[in-house]
């Protein structure tokens, strides 16, 4: 997915993008997680994800292979919310 | 989701011009789900493979020498903001498609970096879209889709899929990059069909 580039438009954010949106979703802040790429199986926080928001929906990269971990959606009427891209998201919890 | 900016608001044209829940603008939006290709004409190939698997493939040069047809269409993204009177210049889908042998009722498009769209194979036909490689008569830039995207614009400007590199034509409808994401199937601007249900 990755044979290109970008930042160039200014186009990039990072994972903390995703925490006010996905606040409707998680009970807890989803940028704290580690997320597993499927694709390349790297693992890292998903405040490091590359966010691109200037689309219809945002879509988080791993900044590893540049395949998508995750995408979210928020319609007027649900919220969508793939996460194909991550093999597993783990949150770290109070014991 | 407020975090496109709606741009510059342009001289108003009648409203009739401009479907339900649309404003105009004057800039060209860039919107991207993520790095931008940069495929050289040297590398880039358009393919188009039908539901037997069959296959049709494009260099550039081939491209180059098909009839070009330059067109003035609007443009009308989703994410609200529509642009009047856009030139394009590109080949169209009724010449790519003419010695293609297909049943097929669904086509999913293709693209460098992974992005796909799905639309019925009826709205590739008969004068509706194009494989455009020029906009306001010069090279389409990577930002707005080069070295070729498919313009389709009686439809939502995200199935005008930039960096297009093929077709698959299918029987069945197979939703693609937004349309598995809530966006609609179809994506009619007339009839804002922006989400699923709309």
């Amino acid at each position: 997915m990755g044979n290109g580039t970008d930042g160039d438009l200014g186009q990039v954010v990072d994972g903390n993008a995703l925490a006010g949106p996905l606040t409707e979703v998680f009970a807890v802040d989803i940028t704290t997680a580690r997320a597993r790429c499927t694709s390349c199986g790297a693992t890292g926080p998903v405040a490091a994800l590359r966010v691109y928001g200037r689309a219809p929906a945002l879509v988080a990269r791993c900044p590893g292979c540049a395949a998508v971990v995750l995408r979210f959606n928020r319609t007027p009427t649900a919220a969508w919310l793939d996460l194909q891209g991550a093999t597993s998201l783990h949150f770290p919890l109070p014991g | 989701m407020a975090i496109v900016s709606p741009g510059f608001r342009g001289r108003p044209r009648p409203a009739a011009d401009l479907p339900p829940g649309q404003y105009p603008t004057e800039d060209f939006p860039v919107l991207s789900a993520g790095p931008t290709p940069r495929v050289t004409h040297d590398r880039w190939e358009f393919t188009i493979t039908t539901e037997t698997g069959a296959k049709h493939h494009w260099s550039w040069r081939e491209v180059m020498a098909l009839p070009a047809e330059t067109v003035t269409v609007d443009l009308h993204c989703v994410t609200r903001w529509s642009k009047f009177g856009t030139t394009w210049q590109g080949v169209s889908l009724d010449t790519l498609l003419a010695d293609v042998d297909t049943a097929a009722d669904y086509a999913v498009a293709h693209s460098y970096g992974g992005y796909t769209t799905n639309l019925p194979l009826e709205d590739l036909l008969d004068g509706q879209a194009w494989l455009a490689y020029r906009y306001d008569g010069d090279d389409l830039t990577p930002e707005h889709g080069g070295p070729a995207r498919l313009l389709v614009p009686h439809l939502y400007l995200w199935k005008s899929a930039k960096w297009v590199r093929g077709l698959r034509l299918g029987l069945e409808d197979e939703p693609g990059f937004w349309e598995t994401l809530g966006y609609h199937d179809y994506g009619d601007p007339w009839r804002e069909q922006r989400y699923q249900g709309d």
